[in-house]
């Protein structure tokens, strides 16, 4: 089933005869109103003009995490804040983390890209959606939401947390379908099965799982343990939150890049060269429509490829492959995106502890843990001696990385010198993850 | 009449209180009295050596996380509510006691409690007032 046959069955030609107006159309709204984008396409030696065809996108300079940081909060908006109606962020300490907003038109399109996932799932009004993403400032609730709305569906705004009431919703409510990251889903029938709740036998026929990387051997898990088709969904809210590509009921294999309001390209991260269709590197976004926070040529760090053959499902968007990896340091813990130069900033906001650290990343039963090694200071230890002293550092710390990234952590102080000293760019991260 | 502790950070983990007593063994430092406090991840050794300055370099030079801290030593009367007679006097002039531990050695018929106060010199005034003897910490380092 596809929601908007006009636009995702648009013959290539015509689709990027379309993409190409539009590109030319955001290069100079951006080019005119957002002084970054005037600073770096000046910069580059590109005007908003000298895009004449669609590879000629190439000309255009890359945006960055760091370009976003830089210019937050509001920087890079390209509407006036009376025309915004909606704000999302990303975690982050003050200036560490990304705002990005939406005018009523970007919340529409929004919500038509996330129906047209529903629908390419197999979902139509008479579902209930069970959404389990966070609501709030994370993009996945809300985005879902809408999504669903927009849909006619009836939606469970869930949120995440508070698993047993979740898998007695599942229970009372049947939902038909459940939105949430996959390591959420294989936790839920975990601990429903540990309730002694059959969870095979609910009504759920369908999971929409996204939001972190996950692998062919997950999906197996999940569609055995919980019974239904499970599918995945891409999105950054740099870009707009879920949404922005989706996998097919019907070929289940790659996601469908909504290439109306996207241009997807891949680079190789180490040259910024734009690769071929099928060879592996970053991710490109370009978005097109989006009127408050558009973006150009964002390099998402997201390692992936594109799929150009056709898709027996009738779209004619292409598809991206799952995302293998990351061309940073970014880690994704229970879908919550956390750079160890964040969990650095927090640590020195925490008196008395220098960075010495290390962070364990590791997945105990379905549920992924982080901790947080910490040299004892000399400073931190030189005031008391006291246990109660140590454990309130501890505490402080835990709750400031919960309350600024969003992220549970176990903190543990370690004897000084412990940790491994690098030399130049710092491994900081143990991830024993296996997915 | 104060005592110099040194206290020590360690890792809960197998071998980490051998290498602090085998770095005192080779300085040829003796230990005069001693506590751990400990939670699941990390403890702190606390002790009385015969030359705390010593010993404090050799744990420092040693990569250890080391501090020194001061604490007062108590003569205790040998016998039942011996400790409690103390506990009720500091009690009564709202002192807290932060920890304390037993020294191993008796002072005569007495036994010596080691305790750390947040406001030493206070609980200090109390005991002697009320007519306890405080041990000068040259007393307990080479007792």
């Amino acid at each position: 089933m596809i929601y908007n046959e006009d636009f995702e069955t648009l013959p290539r030609e015509v689709l990027e005869t379309l993409q190409l107006k539009r590109l030319q159309q955001v290069a100079q709204r951006v080019y005119h109103t957002v002084g970054f984008y005037k600073k770096t396409f000046d910069k580059a030696g590109v005007q908003p003009d000298d895009i004449k065809t669609l590879p000629d996108i190439k000309r255009l300079p890359f945006t960055t995490k760091q370009d976003l940081r830089d210019n937050y909060p509001f920087g890079l908006f390209a509407a006036p804040m009376s025309s915004v109606v909606r704000l999302h962020a990303s975690s982050g300490t003050t200036g560490r983390a990304i705002v990005v907003g939406y005018t009523k038109r970007d919340i529409d399109t929004w919500s038509e890209l996330m129906a047209r996932c529903f629908v390419a799932a197999g979902l139509t009004k008479n579902d209930i959606i069970h959404n389990a993403y966070g609501y709030g400032l994370f993009t996945g609730g809300l985005g879902a939401h809408y999504g669903a709305e927009k849909l006619g569906a009836s939606v469970i705004p869930m949120s995440g947390g508070n698993t047993k009431r979740q898998i007695m919703i599942l229970q009372d409510f049947g939902p038909t379908a459940i939105c949430c990251t996959p390591s959420y889903a294989l936790n839920l029938a975990e601990r429903g099965s540990a309730m002694g709740v059959d969870m095979r036998a609910l009504k759920l026929r369908v999971g929409i799982f996204g939001a972190e990387p996950w692998s062919e051997k997950m999906r197996d898990e999940i569609e055995n343990k919980m019974n239904l088709a499970a599918l995945n969904i891409y999105g950054l809210s740099e870009v707009m939150g879920p949404g922005v590509s989706m996998e097919c009921m019907e070929g289940r294999y790659g996601m469908h890049v909504f290439e109306d309001h996207f241009i997807v390209e891949v680079i190789n991260p180490e040259t910024g060269e734009t690769l071929p269709y099928g060879e592996e590197g970053e991710l490109v976004f370009t978005t097109i429509t989006k009127e408050a926070f558009p973006l150009v040529r964002y390099r998402t760090r997201d390692i992936s490829r594109l799929i150009a053959e056709p898709c027996r499902c009738g779209r004619s968007h292409i598809r991206m492959d799952r995302v293998t990896g990351r061309s940073d340091d970014m880690l994704i813990i229970r879908g919550v995106n956390v750079f160890p130069s964040q969990i650095e900033a927090v640590l020195i906001g925490v008196t008395g502890l220098e960075p010495h650290y290390q962070l364990i990343v590791d997945r105990v039963g379905t549920m992924d843990t982080l901790e947080v090694q910490v040299e004892v200071s000399e400073q931190a230890f030189a005031n008391a001696d006291e246990v109660r002293f140590l454990q309130n550092l501890e505490k402080a710390l835990a709750k400031d990385l919960k309350d600024y990234l969003g992220v549970t952590a176990k903190i543990k102080l370690v004897e000084p010198k412990s940790l491994q000293r690098f030399e130049g760019k710092a491994s900081r991260v143990i991830d024993k993850r296996k997915m | 009449m104060k005592v110099e502790q040194i206290s020590i950070f360690l890792e809960n983990k197998p071998g980490a209180l051998e290498s602090v007593m085998r770095l005192l063994k080779d300085a040829d430092i003796n230990i005069r009295s001693l506590s751990l406090a400990d939670t699941a991840d990390f403890g702190i050794l606390r002790l009385i050596v015969n030359d705390t300055n010593k010993a404090l370099r050799v744990l420092n030079d040693n990569g250890l996380r080391v501090s020194r801290t001061s604490v007062v030593a108590v003569e205790v009367p040998d016998r039942p509510g011996g400790l409690h007679s103390i506990l009720a006097v500091l009690a009564q002039q709202g002192i807290n006691v932060e920890y304390l531990y037993a020294f191993i050695e008796k002072s005569g018929e007495n036994a010596v409690i080691i305790f750390r106060f947040d406001s030493l010199d206070d609980a200090v005034d109390v005991l002697l007032k009320n007519g306890f003897t405080v041990l000068p910490g040259e007393r307990l380092y080479s007792f």
